[in-house]
């Protein structure tokens, strides 16, 4: 009896044969860089993300880890959660105020830990490998150093975004960073806060992932 | 602009010969009134759209074949109506993919146009017009605008009548219903869209509703009928004519 | 005996004029919004080139991609199924949760797991199964299917999943207040994440230079079900890859305009792989089970092939004036509007979905509109045929000739030989104007005709009879 795959695979390769399909060339023009300056850039993806409710902090020319501090200070939320072994994780690990909310190490597998992850983080802080200006997004790449779930489960996510590491569009990124050599087991784009339309189409925010995202422009 | 022949042939399609032959032998009059020589064969009948669309390809071909040959010298085919153009047009060449005369059913489709686009896009036709001021709405079939690439040309021609106000139908490019063989194997459904394109029409005031599908206008126009609302159902080629002619 | 069942549905439909409000709103507003984006110089025609060649390409090397995106996948650590119909997947899927013992799973949206009708598969053998996605949530708590590939609760409006959420939802409090019940959705979820031992998701694009699983969405359901629990399992249809990374961003960017008018939806996933050494989160394991359920039969017909280009957006059903107005209920089977009717009669077969071909006036705004260049008018018109007789070829499609029947061939026949003849057609258009009046309103269609339009009216002489009179040259 002849497994599913044989049987699949040799469908189609029979059907294949004979086959003539003309597959038009790629012109990528359209979905590449768009010129834009770096001012140009920051506005749009500052625009796109506003106008999904994302939040600024622009700790630009100062200390964005007290900047980080003081709008957690102002915003009442007990703790932070971070990645200690990220350039974001150290700085903060190194300069965090001894008063007010508490840095929370994300240093144990989510496992021994859940219930904890999903009922005591207020909020979670992660870096990004830039954003893209023409859709407003977090460029958000995960690995053994910063999980996955950091941004996920808490209901607050602070992302630490350098403004000259913006790009124009996704495939502008993808060739220059390469991605295709060596993907990380997620690599995910983050738009904004988590929302839908499902009940009437009428927008509501916060469903299953963060319920606001604060970006930090440095 | 493409150049200005001195004669076209002239398929007038079925639905214009059994139900609006005024509308049809208007176009050929403003295409004379333009100084071009129209030939009309008479041996034509269909494209054979009707079994096509029905998935009745044989005879399709059969009677599309029968047309082929009618059109031998190498000018325009103007046609008044965007569906049965776009029938020649858009599927001649994969009805005689493989057959023997598939060349001369290429050199058929490849001559094919539009009455509205020979009009403005070859004789850049302004028209004078000698009517009374009159609201009108357009009504584009589905297949002049997506087959045979019909786009601003009927309206531009309306705009283009000095007293005729033009104006649009919500949700104008939804089809009208009629689909052919649709309308009477859907016809619920059929009836729906009809209903809601003669409520659109009837929210518009407009006191003709112009196309340029005989399709569209039995099924349009009979709605109207039946309900007994104010916009006159009537071709764009009869409009144009009525227009630059008084009535005559 | 060909089926009339769509037509029987859709009067149902029809009949009822809250979901036809319903529908009616919720597509006006899917148009607009898709169209806004495309207004704003997004250059749909290179950008449906790049969406086209990329499944074109993918379609042209199938079965070699797919044998690469499996090598690719299990080097990442990927566990790769393959089944044949859909009672095979639901048995492998069963297979994997039983090896770990699960009993609790949740799932994010997936087209191909309703196909498979993959919850009521677990549920018999006691396997809780909630859907993340709040559209599907909804509906399942009223035990039905999704109407919409998109927005699987469009055909509901605020009152009713408020009455809905207040009923199936313990300690729940009644309200119309979209926040509170989005809310409420969240709170009741999170622990479904937390402590299920199995997440489900789909697959929008299956890339194969990287062995990577492209799934996009606005919730973070999708983000939960593949992070959270121990095992994630994704399924997906065997055309849903695609060859290289960098053909995925004009993808991605067809998909979310056209489907809800969005430049990007909130979350794009790109999983490649379970978790890897040191890191603290992901599942420990990963499945991709790779579904043919027809699909293989329908690649066999080089043109048919082209059902399998789509991208599953839903921008066909959006402009479809027939979905429009009977909603995704009415039709046979998980894929509603112009891709289900071309899909689910090749997958169904002719005998129980051939006259989903024939539902449809050829409008071709579904064609106009598609992102990846389906002509499904063409492929309408094709499976019409099919219906009325089979073609010829190693595959055929399944049941071809079933909607046929001898009636039709007759009338249409007839039809030949009339517009065949000249001198035939026009005496007997000559006829039909002279003598036309005295048809008989039982003619077959006059009477459903006649419902909302006044009888056609024959002229009283043939344009070739004008044309003649006037002297119009005859060559």
């Amino acid at each position: 009896m002849t497994d599913a795959r044989t049987a699949i695979l040799g469908r189609l390769k029979a059907a294949d044969a004979g086959a003539t399909t003309s597959v038009p060339s790629e012109d990528f023009t359209t979905v590449l860089g768009r010129g834009w300056s770096a001012e140009e850039r920051l506005a749009r993806l500052r625009r796109n993300m506003e106008a999904v409710h994302t939040e600024f902090l622009d700790a630009r020319g100062a200390d964005w880890v007290r900047a980080v501090h003081a709008w957690l200070v102002e915003q009442n939320l007990a703790n932070l959660l971070y990645a200690p072994e990220t350039p974001v994780g150290r700085r903060l690990g190194q300069s965090w105020p001894g008063l007010g909310p508490n840095l929370v190490p994300y240093e144990r597998p989510m496992a021994e830990w859940k219930s904890g992850l999903f009922q005591g983080i207020s909020a979670g802080i992660s870096g990004t490998r830039g954003g893209i200006a023409a859709t407003g997004t977090l460029i958000l790449w995960t690995d053994a150093d910063e999980p996955r779930t950091l941004s996920l489960i808490p209901p607050v996510h602070i992302a630490v975004l350098e403004v000259d590491r913006l790009y124009d569009t996704m495939l502008q990124a993808m060739r220059d960073q390469n991605w295709a050599a060596a993907m990380p087991t997620n690599l995910v784009f983050v738009s904004g806060p988590s929302k839908t339309a499902d009940i009437e189409q009428t927008l509501a925010y916060g469903v299953h992932g963060p319920k606001r995202v604060l970006v930090v422009l440095t | 602009m493409p150049q200005r022949p001195t004669a076209v042939y002239y398929f007038g399609t079925c639905l214009a010969d059994l139900f609006f032959p005024d509308a049809g032998m208007a176009g050929i009059k403003l295409l004379q009134a333009q100084g071009i020589q129209v030939i009309f064969p008479r041996g034509q009948s269909c494209c054979g759209q009707p079994a096509y669309s029905a998935g009745r390809t044989e005879e399709a071909r059969v009677v599309a074949r029968a047309q082929l040959g009618l059109f031998p010298r190498d000018i325009p085919i103007v046609v008044p109506s965007g569906s049965c153009g776009g029938m020649i047009k858009a599927h001649y060449h994969a009805l005689f993919k493989g057959e023997p005369d598939q060349a001369q059913a290429d050199h058929v489709a490849g001559r094919v146009i539009e009455l509205t686009q020979f009009l403005v896009d070859v004789l850049d036709y302004r028209p004078a017009d000698l009517g009374p001021p009159i609201m009108v709405a357009w009504h584009g079939s589905c297949h002049s605008m997506r087959l045979m690439g019909v786009g601003d040309q009927p309206k531009e021609l309306l705009r283009r009548l000095a007293n005729v106000e033009l104006v649009e139908i919500q949700r104008e490019r939804e089809c009208c219903g009629f689909g052919g063989v649709f309308s009477v194997r859907q016809p619920e459904i059929s009836s729906a869209m009809v209903t809601d394109k003669a409520d659109a029409i009837k929210a518009t005031g407009a006191a003709a509703v112009v196309s340029g599908d005989c399709g569209c206008l039995l099924n349009i126009g009979g709605a109207i009928a039946k309900r007994g609302d104010r916009a006159r159902p009537v071709h764009i080629a009869e409009f144009l004519w009525e227009r630059t002619h008084a009535n005559n | 005996m060909p089926t009339t069942e769509f037509r029987d549905a859709s009067v149902k439909a029809l009949a009822n004029p809250e979901l036809r409000a319903n529908f009616r709103r919720a597509m006006d507003g899917l148009i607009s919004k898709r169209a806004e984006l495309f207004a704003q110089g997004q250059d749909w025609a290179p950008l449906r080139a790049l969406g086209a060649a990329a499944k074109l390409n993918a379609l042209a090397n199938l079965p070699v991609l797919l044998e690469k995106l499996e090598a690719k996948l299990i080097a990442n650590g990927v566990q790769v199924h393959w089944a044949e119909t859909i009672d095979e997947g639901n048995e492998i899927v069963k297979t994997i949760m039983a090896k770990r013992g699960a009993k609790r799973a949740v799932k994010g949206k997936s087209m191909v797991s309703e196909e498979m009708h993959l919850n009521h598969a677990l549920e018999a053998e006691g396997i809780e199964v909630i859907e993340a996605d709040l559209g599907e949530y909804i509906i399942q708590l009223d035990h039905e299917t999704p109407s919409h590939i998109i927005m699987p609760a469009i055909h509901k409006n605020k009152k009713q999943i408020a009455k809905l959420m207040f009923e199936k939802i313990k300690n729940a409090q009644y309200s119309e207040d979209v926040d509170e019940m989005t809310a409420l959705a969240r709170h009741v979820l999170r622990e479904k994440f937390e402590h299920a031992d199995v997440g489900f998701s789909g697959v929008n694009f299956a890339v194969v230079e990287t062995g990577t699983l492209v799934l996009v969405e606005n919730e973070g359901n999708g983000r939960m079900c593949t992070t959270v629990p121990p095992v994630h399992i994704a399924i997906m249809g065997l055309e849903k890859v695609v060859e290289r990374l960098d053909q995925v961003p004009a993808l991605l960017n067809l998909l979310t305009r056209s489907a809800t008018g969005q430049p990007v939806t909130t979350y794009i996933n790109m999983i490649t792989g379970p978790r890897r050494p040191g890191e603290k989160d992901g599942p420990e394991e990963m499945h991709l089970l790779i579904l043919d359920n027809g699909r293989s039969r329908v690649f066999a017909d080089p043109e048919l092939r082209d059902t399998l280009r789509c991208i599953r957006c839903g921008a066909c059903m959006n402009h479809c004036p027939v979905y429009t107005r009977v909603g995704g209920h009415t039709y046979p089977g998980v894929y509603p509007g112009p891709i289900g009717k071309i899909l689910m009669p090749q997958i169904l077969g002719i005998e129980a979905a051939g006259d989903l071909p024939h539902a449809s006036a050829l409008c071709e705004a579904c064609t106009e509109i598609c992102p990846v260049g389906i002509p499904i008018g063409d492929l309408l018109v094709r499976l019409r045929r099919e219906g009325a007789r089979p073609s010829h070829g190693p595959i055929a499609v399944k049941g071809a000739g079933a909607q046929g029947t001898a009636r039709e061939a007759l009338i249409w026949r007839g039809w030949r030989a009339v517009y065949s003849a000249p001198a035939l057609y026009r005496l007997t258009m000559w006829g039909l104007t002279r003598f036309g009046r005295m048809f008989p309103s039982w003619l077959p269609g006059l009477s459903a005709w006649t419902e909302v339009r006044a009888k056609p009216v024959f002229a009283k002489q043939t344009l070739h009879e004008l044309a003649e009179r006037a002297g119009i040259s005859d060559d």
